[in-house]
């Protein structure tokens, strides 16, 4: 029977999330197309994590070597070109994170398949392959037709999928020895590079002012930290206001920043893009403040005000004060 | 060093409020501004302090129409010393693959040490070209860039992971590199670089020249093709919250209030 490939993605001991999320949806794809669900998994010293594996999917391929140790796009791409070559799974599924945007490119290239990349849907319908992906931060979705292929691959974006653990599923581990005779030579991992100790934990903040790249200048910041003050909070950002250096990186809400979940989260000229979005979404209450009636931040948010933010931005200051019987 | 650095034009949306055109299959460009891609500005900005500390030269290369020449201008007042325009009416409906495929046919005879992209462009956001591109010319790779040191036929880079993480990894040059925002902090343009840029020769190749074929390009030649936009569905609306300033700012106290924060 015809396969589809799940491609586990694991760093530092553990498995990462977009792994199960992309099994649920890879067995719902399964029925649907009447195939397989494999988890494929590469690494050294990770039978364990085969076995967590094999409770969601009907069979788990395991390739052990020292070689893949640690990601390395240049080794993966040699062993999963073999399987693919193979085994022609109908459709490999990896993460549209850091490995997968590393890896599946040149991947699909290499074996001239087609790919779908940062897919928030995949559907065959009369043997066609449809998927769902958005463009322009967020502000459109698109759907899409692969070019017909007798093998498909395609990146998931994080956090799309609910994961969910089958009832009985006790998918049978077959080990392949792996096909790394030759020495890695391009590419080598060195070492994990972590972010700088100290600073401010906004994960801790029961209330977070977040700002975004609609503050416009560096010199409107202060404006932002009396309204945390205010509110006895602490001021945490989107992307943006990193990389210009406006903030330091611990304040940074989001996939390659912090994941956080105070009581209050003020977004402040922010979007909504989804890698924002997901470090925050959890909050107990969002208010959001855009000018842009059709910012997606406002899906995602409790309150909503249209208008520009130094307008309010100011007045909720003097407002918060006055409740509190002070002055500001 | 040389460098050939790829750029793409792209309309500044986060702000602007976004119409699906008649056809369906795109969004209407009239009365959007358009500018060099983010993340391929930061990428500019790596290719030209890499010849400002080791020497050579930075080629800007994009894949667009005669609209495009103002972002190559850009790359030139910045510090590019030549800037090369694809186009072909052919190219319509090209995905980040047969994207890919055109930069590959104009760049692989010339020298170069290293190529530099954004590791994704902020309209379709496909983040394939880079990787793509490395894989037809044969040479690595690395996406997500954060850092980059160069040594002696192989540079050190700073590749990003998730949560704030980032593994250091070395890769043998020639390669190719996908620069991540924050990279660095891109200059400003001078006015006298400005006008320097205005009286260079932008070079343009079309389809022909590239020895393409039509099929090879366009909706023909990608992976995948668009079938239609929507504006994506609401799961949950916020409650708006009206009035002058002064009042919205008196009802969000409120709120908090209520939830006892205040
Ligand atoms: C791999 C990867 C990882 C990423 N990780 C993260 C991450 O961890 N965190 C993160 O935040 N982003 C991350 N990003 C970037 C993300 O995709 C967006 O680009 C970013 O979140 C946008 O930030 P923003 O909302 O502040 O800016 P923009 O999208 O530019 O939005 C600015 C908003 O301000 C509004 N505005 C402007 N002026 C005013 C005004 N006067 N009054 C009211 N509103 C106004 C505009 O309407 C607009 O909605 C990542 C991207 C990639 C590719």
């Amino acid at each position: 029977m015809r396969e589809i490939f799940v491609l586990t993605e694991h760093r530092r001991g553990q498995i990462r999330d977009v792994t199960f999320e992309m099994l649920t949806k890879g067995r719902e794809l399964a029925e649907e197309t009447n195939t397989e669900l494999t988890a494929v998994l590469l690494g050294k010293d990770v039978k364990e994590y085969a076995k967590t594996l094999s409770e969601y999917a009907n069979r788990v391929l395991v390739v052990e070597d020292t070689k893949l140790e640690n990601f390395n796009s240049e080794a993966y791409q040699k062993v999963l070109a073999n399987l693919i070559n193979e085994r022609k799974p109908l459709l490999t599924m990896m993460g549209h994170t850091s490995y997968g945007v590393e890896l599946a490119p040149s991947l699909a290239t290499a074996l001239n398949l087609p790919l779908a990349t940062d897919c928030i849907d995949l559907t065959f319908e009369n043997e066609t392959f449809f998927v769902t992906r958005q463009m322009y931060g967020g502000k459109v979705n698109v759907r899409a037709v692969v070019r017909k292929s007798e093998s498909y691959i395609a990146t998931v974006r994080p956090a799309t999928f609910q994961p969910q653990k089958p009832e009985s599923m006790n998918g049978e581990i077959t080990e392949i020895a792996s096909p790394l005779t030759e020495e890695i030579t391009e590419k080598r991992f060195i070492e994990y590079v972590l972010p700088p100790p100290g600073g401010v934990d906004i994960t801790a903040a029961d209330v977070l002012v977040g700002i975004g790249r609609g503050i416009k200048d560096e010199k409107n910041l202060p404006m932002m930290e009396e309204l945390a003050k205010a509110l006895g909070g602490v001021l945490a950002c989107s992307r943006p206001i990193i990389d210009k250096g406006w903030l330091p990186s611990d304040r940074q809400v989001g996939t390659s920043g912090k994941t956080v979940k105070p009581k209050l989260y003020i977004a402040v000229g922010i979007s909504g893009a989804f890698q924002h979005v997901l470090g925050m979404k959890n909050s107990d209450l969002i208010i959001a403040i855009n000018k842009d009636p059709n910012a997606p931040i406002f899906s995602f948010a409790d309150y909503g005000v249209v208008d520009d933010l130094f307008k309010i931005v100011p007045q909720l200051k003097e407002k918060i004060y006055e409740l509190k019987g002070q002055k500001a | 060093m040389d460098v050939i650095v790829c750029v793409k034009h792209v309309p500044e949306t986060a702000e602007a409020e976004i119409k699906i055109d008649s056809s369906g299959k795109s969004i209407e460009k009239a009365g959007l501004v358009f500018d060099i891609n983010e993340w391929d500005d930061y990428a500019l900005e790596e290719a030209v302090r890499i010849k400002e500390k080791f020497g050579g030269t930075v080629t800007a290369i994009t894949v667009g129409s005669e609209e495009a020449e103002s972002t190559l201008r850009k790359c030139l007042a910045r510090g590019a010393d030549q800037a090369i325009r694809v186009d072909g009416k052919a190219f319509e409906g090209s995905d980040g693959y047969a994207t890919a495929k055109i930069l590959h046919r104009a760049i692989k005879d010339m020298h170069f040490d290293i190529i530099l992209t954004g590791m994704q462009a902020g309209d379709d956001g496909y983040a394939v070209v880079g990787p793509v591109l490395a894989e037809m010319l044969g040479i690595p790779h690395a996406t997500m860039i954060k850092k980059i040191e160069l040594g002696e036929g192989v540079a050190k880079v700073n590749r990003e992971l998730e949560g704030g993480l980032e593994e250091k990894v070395e890769v043998k040059l020639p390669a190719l590199f996908t620069v991540q925002t924050g990279i660095n902090e891109p200059r400003y343009v001078s006015i006298m670089g400005i006008r320097k840029a205005m009286k260079k020769e932008i070079k343009v190749l079309g389809l022909a020249d590239i020895g393409l074929t039509e099929n090879d390009v366009g909706e023909a030649g990608s992976w995948i093709k668009i079938e239609k936009l929507f504006i994506p569905p609401v799961e949950k609306q916020a409650e708006f919250i009206k009035g002058s300033p002064e009042e919205v700012a008196a009802k969000i106290a409120e709120i908090i209030k209520a939830k006892g924060l205040v």
